[in-house]
């Protein structure tokens, strides 16, 4: 399956770009969030963040399906 | 007869010419009475069209004065305003845009003692501070004293806005419970940030201030709208109230340095003060930069130089650099947040014995009198 992966603020940073098509098996959030983090070198563990799918924030047991949209969001705080 | 004057009903013909808005809603705006925590980038383009739009009271918050590296984003101060009171010019400034509304100049820190007082003299909260500490107090004194909060921050070239406490809608603790650890929570002094993004999110922040007043369209209770500018895709998140996070009984202080403290593996914090008297000891000691180059460029520490990013995407080496891991070592940066991240980088992946951070960066450093090199 094919999903949509978005990327905020200093996840962007770490990931070096703000979205990507990833072709993987049916798992959730969780899973798919550790296996990322220990690929790319993400500083940031999942209790720092937040996750949305299809534009709804949900929480990290959530299965991803194919063609779902995900982002991830660490909370910013600058103004 | 109008409740408006002559003056106001010229001042507002765009405004009272619209359908949705008209006469009743231009009435709404001037008995409306907002505070805008921070005068910075948020709050600058946010006050302005506060301002113009006939806010009838404007309440300026800020204990900061304008710093020259402001001047890049934070459009309601200029050149000759460097080193002034950011809440007195601010408001000198409005009150030149709109003589018809009051503007209240409140050159003081927010904190837990004045905050619900203070927010129970306002009908809505606009939050343009720039840390996390500010923003959990903003939102439980909001959920307190029961007002509208219009949220907004950014990041490097990303920013986000929602509306909480909205007519029982969620709060800033439904998306966030919890304030991020403080080696996670980079704020903006340090991280770069694209001046005209805190124009945008600032504006929309007005945007939604005017609607909530108003009761125009609808405002984004329980949608976070996320936006970066680098490809102008926007992400439109709905949630929903938690009722266990957005629980507030008391407000609460949060002491990021002391939190790091308590934690027996983490860095420790040294003052300046003792880190001078350990220089003048004679003590064997090794400081490490770790700001950008440019920051260097200005002024320094004598020091060895590596960047955090190096240590955060691993690929520094402080042994190459001239470092030790034996000697005990006085990590700094402009204010003592990146300095802890990377001492605690320095002792958990490359295992220093014994590192401290410099409490208050080199701006402590400086205002203390001590030397500083310019190069």
């Amino acid at each position: 399956m094919t999903i949509q992966l978005y990327y905020f603020a200093i996840l962007q940073d770490q990931r070096g770009l703000s979205e990507e098509q990833l072709e993987l098996e049916s798992q959730t959030a969780g899973d798919l969030y550790d296996k990322l983090k220990s690929l790319h070198g993400f500083t940031l563990s999942q209790d720092a963040l937040r996750l949305s799918v299809n534009q709804q924030f949900v929480g990290w047991d959530t299965v991803i399906h194919d063609g779902d949209e995900v982002v991830f969001i660490p909370p910013v705080s600058g103004g | 007869m109008s409740e408006l004057s002559h003056d106001e009903l010229e001042r507002y013909q765009r405004h009272l010419s619209l359908p949705q808005f008209g006469e009743a809603a231009q009435v709404k705006l001037k008995e409306a009475r907002v505070l805008v925590i921070g005068a910075g980038g948020l709050g600058c383009p946010a006050l302005q069209y506060l301002a113009a739009a006939g806010v009838g009271t404007l309440g300026v918050m800020d204990f900061d004065t304008v710093d020259r590296s402001n001047l890049q984003r934070q459009i309601l101060f200029n050149e000759a305003d460097v080193g002034k009171i950011k809440a007195e010019v601010a408001a000198a400034r409005l009150r030149k845009m709109n003589p018809s509304i009051e503007v209240l100049s409140i050159a003081e820190r927010l904190n837990v003692e004045n905050a619900i007082e203070l927010f129970g003299n306002f009908d809505v909260i606009v939050d343009g501070s720039d840390n996390f500490i500010t923003r959990y107090l903003v939102n439980d004194a909001c959920v307190l004293a029961e007002k509208p909060l219009i949220y907004g921050a950014i990041y490097t070239f990303q920013g986000q806005v929602s509306v909480f406490n909205f007519k029982g809608g969620p709060t800033y603790r439904c998306l966030f419970a919890e304030p991020p650890d403080p080696k996670d929570a980079l704020s903006c002094s340090e991280i770069g940030v694209v001046g005209v993004l805190p124009g945008l999110i600032g504006t929309l922040q007005a945007t939604e201030t005017i609607k909530v007043i108003t009761g125009v369209g609808e405002p984004l209770s329980g949608s976070l709208l996320m936006w970066d500018v680098l490809t102008m895709k926007q992400q439109m998140i709905r949630f929903s109230r938690n009722p266990v996070a957005s629980a507030v009984t008391e407000l609460k202080e949060i002491d990021y340095a002391c939190e790091v403290e308590n934690e027996t593996s983490g860095p420790l914090e040294i003052e300046v003060a003792e880190f001078c008297d350990w220089i003048a000891d004679g003590r064997p000691l090794q400081v490490l930069d770790v700001r950008e180059d440019w920051e260097r460029a200005m002024a320094r520490i004598d020091s060895v130089h590596i960047p955090l990013g190096e240590f955060v995407n691993g690929t520094a080496d402080p042994f190459s650099a001239g470092l030790k891991t034996d000697v005990p070592t006085v990590v700094y940066c402009a204010s003592g947040v990146r300095s802890l991240r990377a001492a605690d980088i320095l002792m958990n992946n490359h295992e220093f014995h014994s590192v401290w951070s410099l409490s208050g960066g080199i701006n402590a450093w400086a205002q203390s009198g001590e030397l500083v090199i310019f190069s």
